[in-house]
Order: C-alpha cells, then sequence, then structure tokens
C-alpha cells in the first residue's frame, strides 16, 4: 500500500503559512484559525493599527461621471493616504464596487446611488448616500455606520459582523443573511429571507417583512414593527423587555427613523433553538470517539 | 448570468432603438455572447413584419455553399407566402442569414410559421404588425449597428444579454423569443428553469413547438399557451410563478403592454423606474441610468411580484 503523503503546498497555502494563518487539529467540531498582523508592514491600510492619518476637516471631492469604479476606490484611497479624512463622491451612476474595501476612519459621503457590493468589507468609515444602493451593500462589513437616504437592494448586509447599517426605505429579498453582529435598520419594508441564517446581532424592521422572517436563524434578535408574510423555520416571537425599548429608543433616535407606530409598534423574534444540533456529534466523529 | 432590460414610453414614440442599445451596452459585462431586442413601432393597418433567419451565423464559416443554399431557401419562403395567400410588400436583409419580410396578409399565422419553418434552416424569429425582434450573436453595440437599430422609433422594446449556461451559443439560443404564434409577443429571462423537461413536454403535447434547448423558449411557448387559453398577460405571469420552478425574473412585450414576473426565491435581480411617461427596468441599475442620466429613485421588486404597464 503507497503511503499517504502530502503533496507540496500550494502558492497559495504557502502565503498563508507566512503571514501566520494555519488550521489547527480538529479538536472536537471547534477549528480554530490564528491570523497574526505584522505591525511592521507598510502603511497601506491593510490592517486597522496601519490605518492612513487622516484629518476629518480635510475635505476631498471625487467627480466619478467618467471614472470606472477602480480608479475611483484608488482615487479615495489616494485621498486616505493624503489625509483627506472627508471624501464627496459625485456623480457615482449606480456603478458597481464602489468604496469597497476602506480599512480607516473616513466620513464619506456619497451624492447619488451605488450598484451592487458598494461598501463591501470596509472597517470603520462613516457613510452617508443621498440615493439607493444596488444588491449586496455592505457585505462582511465590520465596523462604521452607513446611512441610506432611499431604497436597498437584496442581500443587504450580508454577513455583516458590526457597525451601523441603515436604509431609510424598503429593501430587497435576503437582508442580513448570515450576519454575524451589528446592527441593520430598516425604515420601510424589507423582502423574503430576511434574517436568513442570522447568528448574531440585530436587525430592526420599522415596516413589513416578506415571507420566512428569520429562517434558520441561529441567534440574534429581530425587532420589526409590521407584520412579516410568515416567520421561518426555527424563528419564534419573543417578550419585548425594557431593555429592548430603551436600546431601540436610541439607536432610532441617532438615524432619525422610527416606525408609524412608534417604539410600542415593535416585535421581539428570536431563534427558537430546536435546529440546534451543536451536541449531537456528526458520524464520522462517532466513529471516532465510540 | 443574463441581463435583461425593457422600456415602455406613454407619451408617444421615441427613439427606441437607440435607447435600448444603450441599456443593454450597459449590461454588456452579464453576458457578451449574444444580444436580443423587440422593439415595437407604429403598426399599419393590414400588414405585418415578419423577422426570419436562414442558417446559422456560424454556417457562413463552416459551409462554403451556405450562400447559395440561403439563396434557395429564402426562393422557398417567397414560393410558400405567395401559395398562402400572403402578398410580400419589402423585404430587407439584414444580414447574410436574416431577413425582414413586410407583408400583407389575412390568414392564419400559426399555419404561416409552421409551413415556412418546413424549410430547411428556417425559423420565423418574430412575427407582428409592431414587433421587430432582432438577435445574434456579439453585443449590443454590434447588433444594433449589425441591424440598423439606432434609427428605429418606438413605444417600447425589451431586450437581453446573454450569457450561455443551460444551451448552445447561437442565434437560435438567443433572446428574446417570440411566444410563437402569437402576433407582437415577446420575452426575455435571466435565470434557470428547473422543471424545463416537463413543462416542455407538457406543451409539447398541447401541440407547441420549440426550436432550441433554450430554457428560456419555455416561457414564450408557455405564455403563448396561456393567452391561447383566454389568459390575459398578468393572468400568465401570476400563473407562471406557481407553474414554472427555478430561479427566474423574466419580462414580456405585446403590441400595447410591458410586464414582469419573479420567482417565488426573489433570487433575480430586477431593478424598476417608474415615472409618469416611462417605466425602465433592468437586471442593473446602470442599465437605467444609461438613458435617465440623473439622480433617480429606484426600487426592486420583491419575490413572486407580478408588473404590467400598458403604453
Amino acid at each position: 500500500m503507497a503511503a499517504l503523503t502530502r503533496s507540496a503546498p500550494s502558492e497559495q497555502e504557502r502565503m498563508s503559512h507566512e503571514m501566520g494563518m494555519h488550521t489547527e487539529k480538529l479538536g472536537g467540531r471547534s477549528r480554530q484559525v490564528f491570523f497574526d498582523i505584522d505591525l511592521n508592514e507598510p502603511a497601506n491600510g491593510f490592517a486597522l493599527p496601519n490605518a492612513y492619518d487622516v484629518d476629518f476637516n480635510k475635505r476631498g471631492e471625487i467627480d466619478a461621471s467618467n471614472m470606472p469604479s477602480k480608479n475611483i476606490n484608488l482615487r479615495i484611497r489616494e485621498l486616505m493616504q493624503d489625509g483627506f479624512g472627508t471624501i464627496l463622491i459625485r456623480n457615482p451612476g449606480a456603478k458597481h464596487s464602489i468604496a469597497v474595501g476602506i480599512l480607516n476612519r473616513l466620513n464619506l459621503i456619497v451624492d447619488g446611488s451605488l450598484g451592487y457590493f458598494g461598501l463591501g468589507l470596509i472597517d470603520g468609515p462613516n457613510v452617508r448616500i443621498s440615493g439607493r444602493v444596488g444588491w449586496s451593500c455592505a457585505e462582511n462589513m465590520m465596523s462604521g455606520t452607513i446611512l441610506i437616504e432611499k431604497n436597498a437592494g437584496s442581500q443587504f448586509g450580508a454577513a455583516i459582523r458590526g457597525g451601523d447599517l441603515v436604509c431609510k426605505g424598503d429593501v430587497g429579498s435576503r437582508t442580513g443573511i448570515d450576519m454575524k453582529g451589528g446592527t441593520i435598520v430598516v425604515g420601510g419594508n424589507t423582502g423574503a429571507f430576511t434574517g436568513f441564517m442570522m447568528q448574531r446581532g440585530r436587525m430592526v424592521i420599522c415596516g413589513n417583512a416578506g415571507k420566512n422572517l428569520g429562517d434558520s436563524m441561529y441567534d440574534g434578535t429581530i425587532y420589526i414593527a409590521g407584520e412579516p408574510a410568515s416567520l421561518g423555520v426555527d424563528a419564534v416571537w419573543a417578550a419585548m423587555t425594557d431593555l429592548d425599548k430603551a436600546w431601540l429608543e436610541r439607536k432610532l433616535r441617532r438615524y432619525d427613523v422610527t416606525p408609524k407606530g412608534g417604539i410600542d409598534s415593535f416585535r421581539k423574534i428570536v431563534a427558537g433553538k430546536q435546529l440546534w444540533n451543536y451536541d449531537n456529534l456528526e458520524p464520522t466523529e462517532k466513529k471516532l470517539v465510540l | 448570468m443574463c441581463g435583461i432590460a425593457g422600456l415602455i414610453h406613454r407619451d408617444g414614440a421615441t427613439a427606441v432603438g437607440k435607447e435600448m442599445t444603450a441599456m443593454l451596452s450597459s449590461l454588456r459585462h452579464r453576458g457578451p455572447d449574444s444580444t436580443g431586442f423587440a422593439i415595437y413601432g407604429t403598426s399599419t393597418p393590414n400588414e405585418y413584419v415578419m423577422r426570419l433567419k436562414l442558417a446559422e451565423q456560424e454556417d457562413l464559416a463552416k459551409d462554403h455553399h451556405i450562400r447559395q443554399k440561403i439563396r434557395e431557401r429564402q426562393a422557398e419562403v417567397d414560393k410558400m407566402l405567395a401559395e398562402l395567400g400572403a402578398e410580400t410588400v419589402e423585404v430587407a436583409e439584414a444580414t447574410p442569414y436574416a431577413f425582414r419580410y413586410r407583408l400583407r396578409y389575412a390568414g392564419d399565422t400559426r399555419r404561416l410559421a409552421t409551413e415556412i419553418e418546413q424549410i430547411e434552416g428556417a425559423e420565423v424569429l418574430s412575427f407582428g404588425s409592431a414587433l421587430e425582434l432582432i438577435k445574434d450573436l456579439g453585443d449590443a453595440s454590434r447588433v444594433s449597428e449589425q441591424y440598423g437599430l439606432g434609427g428605429f422609433r418606438g413605444t417600447h422594446g425589451i431586450g437581453h444579454t446573454r450569457m450561455a449556461t443551460e444551451s448552445d451559443v447561437d442565434i437560435r439560443s438567443a433572446h428574446p423569443y417570440w411566444a410563437y404564434p402569437y402576433n407582437d409577443i415577446a420575452v426575455v429571462h435571466n435565470g434557470q428553469i428547473t422543471n424545463y423537461w416537463i413543462m416542455r413536454r407538457e406543451m409539447e403535447r398541447l401541440g407547441h413547438r420549440f426550436m432550441s434547448n433554450c430554457d428560456s423558449e419555455l416561457l414564450a411557448v408557455y405564455t403563448a399557451n396561456n393567452l391561447e387559453q383566454g389568459a390575459t398577460l398578468e393572468d400568465s405571469l401570476r400563473a407562471s410563478i406557481k407553474d414554472i420552478d427555478g430561479v427566474f425574473t423574466y419580462v414580456v412585450a405585446t403590441e400595447n403592454e410591458l410586464g414582469m414576473a419573479k420567482d417565488t426565491m426573489a433570487a433575480k435581480p430586477m431593478v424598476l423606474f417608474e415615472s409618469d411617461n416611462l417605466v425602465a427596468l433592468a437586471s442593473e441599475e446602470v442599465a437605467i441610468r444609461a438613458i435617465v442620466p440623473r439622480e433617480i429613485d429606484t426600487s426592486d421588486p420583491y419575490d413572486e411580484e407580478v408588473r404590467v404597464w400598458q403604453r
């Protein structure tokens, strides 16, 4: 029988290892991944400890009329590098992937609308958008605030980890899918499968929701002032507490969003936790243990 | 992925060919394999426009005798039209393999289309009093230029940029699809239909014909079947959400209407702009911005949403 040997690591694996990332041997059902930030790396904005030193009173402008998305993003980075802490983007024209990967404190003002994947992977900026945003806005957002004055498309705030993501209008389907933290506020209605597989964080819906609200949610809290078309699997109603109301009051006041019926119109949805299987061993693990 | 777009003007005819070209050009990244337009002009009483192709574009490169064959096929078409009592008013050769016939005809459209499609290589792409259906390989600007759409005036239209996933890269599999044999009805679709073969067999048992293996063609045939049963466009769109499985957003145009339907999962995108004079919809807002270059309010239709607009 031939010996089992591991093939040479791929270039991607080699780079991962050099960056300090490696996977520990699986112990039970947990998997730990370590990541060492190299504090000596050049200040390219890759990690927060090396973020650009910006002055919020220093204001720059970008006219995006005739610029492709890549150049707009490069220009944002150049301005931050030069210390601009407030950036105004004019004429974004609903282009895709604008203002992604900003890992810096920044006041970003968008005069207009963004297309798909806007503001993805951001960590830190405060963003105001006078128009609307397309699908997958703020995907994987880590921190900061985003305030959108008009509507948003589907997958709004998919997998966000932190920060406040606020849309004053209506949003599409699968809002907050897989969210792992942070807060999503919807001033209007939201579509089907909102909060699908939500794992942590809070979602506030001032209007109605489509079918299967909170489907398969692991954890987290959904507040809704209107009516959901239906609750998803394992999403259950829970009692509102004074703490819930106080938190909602403060959070919504900050963004000037309030449902027609006021704070008292909110109800709360949480995970029923009937789908939890964390204490059950997988078949392969049973073989090892038994 | 595919990109779809549509628009309808409520205040008369405009340069709809140019507008649809601009919309589809901005969706090029969603699929450059083929592009198609179904645009609606002004109808002339008792006159019809028939668009047909007598070969695939790729045949030109593969078959040395194809031009001769096309001439022979066209002669057969002319003979067939005469036999069926159709008076040919004008014939235009849009490309070496695609033709536009202006006809006077009072007979049965289905019979005419069926008889013509008996001719080898012939496919009737559209038939109607207002509809002009053009589709070919390449992106929107290429197809538009090839067929001279820039100067086309009309009230509404739909279009499609295709990224081939379920079937071949050829004109047969390109959108829009004419809802054979109904005058002036065309369909574009973004998505995948998972009960295609079941539904196709059902439609074939009812006597409908399919020209391709593209799942999107099913929507055109299905719409035609519903209209044949007396359904309105809105009825048909609503019924499709229950009858068709898969992920889809599709748009249908008739002589006077524009309609859309979205599946139960809302998995495929659609952005909608509505004003008093214009309704425009597309897979991405950039396509709408291509014809409305100012800040506008847009929205996303929800799951199972059906909308119909009149011109």
